[in-house]
């Protein structure tokens, strides 16, 4: 696993207090821009639900993250549906029969994610719309549902059912990790491929769906103008639901990628940071602009993994907060700036 | 843009309970004000020396609880005025109250390197109360170091970066282990010397005085009580100046504002610095208190419980944040050991509280004791003057008032 061989490349540079390592930066540069770049294809898919839902509602779903954790769930309990049991084990399927089931996980990570996302919408910001609510009274639901929707699998699931709780659930390895071929030297294993190939198909799709279709340019003229797009026949409503829902789709997706590369990650708290970086991502790139999420994504997921090896690993977290307060500092507007409704309007 | 306080129906607002007590205290003299408010605090005082049966928690010091609400009520204060008053968000302000416990626990720990009360300037019987205005001066400069650059970020922009903010002050404190000795934390951190005697050989203060009715932490208690009562004095005299009324003109619309000549980032940086600094008063209380820190002590998620706290009382309402604040820390003590179906109740205390905030800000967003604004400044002489029984010209002119005398 990637994941380890950094480690045991980061073991010897960890230390007590801030390093500036630049030698092994030098050292291990391609290594850590593509393993920055599987980790980045995770943030961006996070962040273009955090940026589409900005974009037509001017709110940061701050439940997002919880979205992507119910997906982890999701994912989970869709392997053992298809007969994969939790232990320390991995599984060695045909390669054939590894894409069919990774599929089929993701098919479940998405359907979990995108109705949860819906659900949100319906129960929590429905309301709050009707009664033309500020800015800081949706984030405050926000918040209120992130700790509602994580407290749930915490401590009220494990009751009924064999899952969530205190503890991270065993993990289901489907993929042996394994180095595939070299790229300047650094490895590239199969996880990697199949997170980046898979977040490309994924994103490029969104693309296509936003700017190319019908419903696209319904949530472009949403977000543009929402009483100019209801007087030209969109559906608000329906558009606000669609673009919950493509959001927790691509959050679903994307725990599906998180859990192959992280196995153990499953656990009610494990949405948190991600959420917080993928965040940082779109604000990154530029939030309420699809193409700024997903360069945001690939930036953070990159620059978190240098700054890990130049400061050491425990400043990972770090960098992430560090980069985001700059980004706001200097240029609020993102890396790429403009907004979901300006795009090809 | 709607009002924060403004009732979802125009017209009238209804007037509830806090309401009620408001016009019933603003018609005593204030002789009767003091004859009634000072029995009041005293009786609140000594509610942890004598617990009423019901009221009492089981399973844990009821004192301990009732100095740890005292805590989290200079906290709902501090944050109240961030939040409630100048309307910005801080998702981080657990980062103050860390930057003040740990300004305590640094300079007094044996575990710290900057531990001044071996043979340093700090005599180790007066540490903590010496610290204390320190730890209210650090938080307040570390309040203007992240106010400078951020304050000019808006609403949402504000509260991720103070969510940062907040994480990045706990990472340090988990990271820095050779200055803050990491997750294993500083421990023997220095409390007020006082009352010291054959039976509590350490003073009344310290965490060895167990014997109730008068353990440590209802010591802690009275403590946080006079901190609470003196930020409150300073709050409320802010509130009804200048300052507090650039507060609440920024809250309701910054630009109009700005227009109207109110230099709003340098109002807003007061009151992010005055919050801060009263996070990290109570933070310094903290350390005192438990005289143990570690960075687990200082998560996110109790940012989201102070502002809870706020929400729940009533954002703009000092007292309302102060029951809010008790809501928050009494009813999961109380619920502590009271096991339904093998999980203690004290366990769901985030669902429950994720849900009361979706809840009422759903149907009740200006929380359970609401601020009246306009009763604010001047906005009350000209409703007393109305109140009365003979109107003057003026207050003919006035518009009636909300909740006319019976």
């Amino acid at each position: 696993m990637i994941a380890t061989i950094v480690a045991d490349a980061t073991t010897s540079y960890t230390a007590r207090s801030i390093d500036f390592n630049v030698s092994a930066l030098v050292d291990n540069f391609w290594q850590l821009t593509i393993d920055g770049l599987s980790y980045g294809s995770i943030y961006a898919l996070v962040a273009v639900g955090y940026t589409l839902v900005y974009g037509v509602l001017r709110l940061i779903n701050f439940a997002h993250s919880e979205i992507f954790m119910l997906g982890m769930f999701g994912q989970y309990v869709g392997l053992q549906l298809l007969g994969f049991a939790p232990s320390g084990n991995t599984y060695n399927e045909g390669m054939l029969a590894t894409v069919v089931f990774l599929g089929l996980a993701m098919m479940f990570a998405m359907a979990t994610s995108g109705a949860a996302a819906v659900g949100l919408e319906r129960v929590a910001y429905r309301p709050l719309r009707k009664r033309g609510a500020k800015p800081l009274i949706f984030l405050i639901t926000a918040i209120g549902m992130a700790f509602v929707i994580q407290e749930f699998i915490h401590f009220v699931l494990p009751r009924f059912v064999d899952l969530g709780g205190t503890n991270a659930e065993q993990p289901i390895k489907l993929v042996d990790p394994k180095v595939e071929f070299t790229v300047f030297g650094a490895p590239v294993t199969n996880v990697t491929l199949i997170i980046i190939g898979s977040a490309v198909v994924l994103a490029l799709a969104t693309e296509v769906l936003i700017n190319r279709t019908k419903l696209g340019r319904g949530i472009r003229a949403v977000a543009q103008d929402p009483n100019t797009a209801t007087l030209m026949g969109v559906s608000r409503e329906r558009i606000i639901m669609l673009t919950f829902l493509i959001g927790g789709v691509l959050a679903g997706a994307a725990a599906t990628l998180y859990t192959l590369k992280i196995p153990s990650g499953i656990i009610y708290s494990g949405g948190f940071i991600l959420g917080i970086k993928a965040f940082s991502a779109a604000v990154l790139g530029g939030i309420g602009n699809l193409r700024g999420a997903l360069l945001g994504g690939l930036i953070l997921g990159v620059a978190e993994n240098y700054g890990q090896i130049l400061f050491g690993t425990e400043w990972r977290d770090v960098v992430a907060f560090v980069l985001l307060v700059l980004v706001l500092m200097f240029r609020p507007t993102g890396i790429l700036g403009e907004s979901l409704a300006r795009t090809r309007a | 843009m709607t009002l924060t306080n403004a009732p979802a129906t125009p017209g009238r607002p209804r007037a509830g309970v806090g309401d009620a007590i408001r016009t019933w205290w603003d018609g005593l003299a204030r002789p009767m004000q003091w004859l009634v408010g000072v029995p009041a605090i005293i009786a609140l005082a000594l509610l942890p020396v004598f617990p009423p049966p019901f009221v009492d928690t089981p399973f844990l010091s009821f004192g301990g609880v009732m100095a740890q609400f005292a805590m989290y009520a200079l906290i709902a204060v501090g944050l109240n005025v961030v939040v409630g008053s100048a309307g910005l968000l801080d998702l981080g302000y657990v980062g103050f109250y860390a930057v003040g416990a740990y300004t305590v626990g640094l300079l007094t720990s044996p575990n710290s390197p900057w531990n001044q009360t071996d043979g340093g300037w700090l005599n180790p019987d007066w540490a903590w109360l010496a610290c204390l205005p320190l730890a209210v001066a650090v938080t307040a400069v570390s309040g203007l170091i992240l106010g400078t650059p951020t304050l000019r970020l808006r609403g949402d922009y504000l509260a991720i970066v103070t969510l940062g903010f907040g994480e990045i002050v706990r990472l340090l404190a988990d990271n820095l282990t050779e200055v803050t000795n990491g997750s294993l934390g500083l421990s023997q951190i220095a409390y007020p010397h006082v009352g010291e005697s054959e039976s509590i050989p350490q003073g009344v203060f310290s965490a060895g005085n167990v014997d109730p009715p008068l353990n440590s932490g209802v010591w802690w208690y009275w403590l946080g009580m006079f901190l609470v009562i003196v930020v409150l004095l300073i709050v409320g005299n802010l509130e009804r100046s200048r300052v507090g009324r650039a507060w609440v003109a920024i809250r309701e619309d910054e630009d109009a504002a700005e227009i109207m000549g109110v230099p709003t980032f340098n109002f807003k940086l007061w009151a992010f610095m005055i919050g801060a600094a009263i996070g990290g008063m109570s933070g310094a209380l903290y350390a005192g208190q438990v005289q143990f820190i570690n960075p687990t002590g200082f998560n996110i998620i109790n940012s989201m419980l102070f502002l809870c706290a706020v929400v729940i009382g009533g954002q703009g309402n000092k007292l309302g944040v102060i029951v809010g604040a008790f809501i928050i820390v009494y009813l999961p003590a109380r619920l502590t050991g009271i096991e339904v179906g093998g999980q203690s109740l004290g366990d769901f205390k985030y669902l429950f509280f994720g849900l009361t905030l979706v809840i009422l800000m759903i149907f009740r967003p200006q929380g359970l004791f609401p601020a009246r604004q306009k009763l604010l400044t001047y906005g009350r002489q000209v409703y007393q003057a109305v109140r009365r029984p003979n109107p003057s010209p003026v207050a003919s002119l006035a518009p009636p008032p909300a909740d006319a005398p019976k």
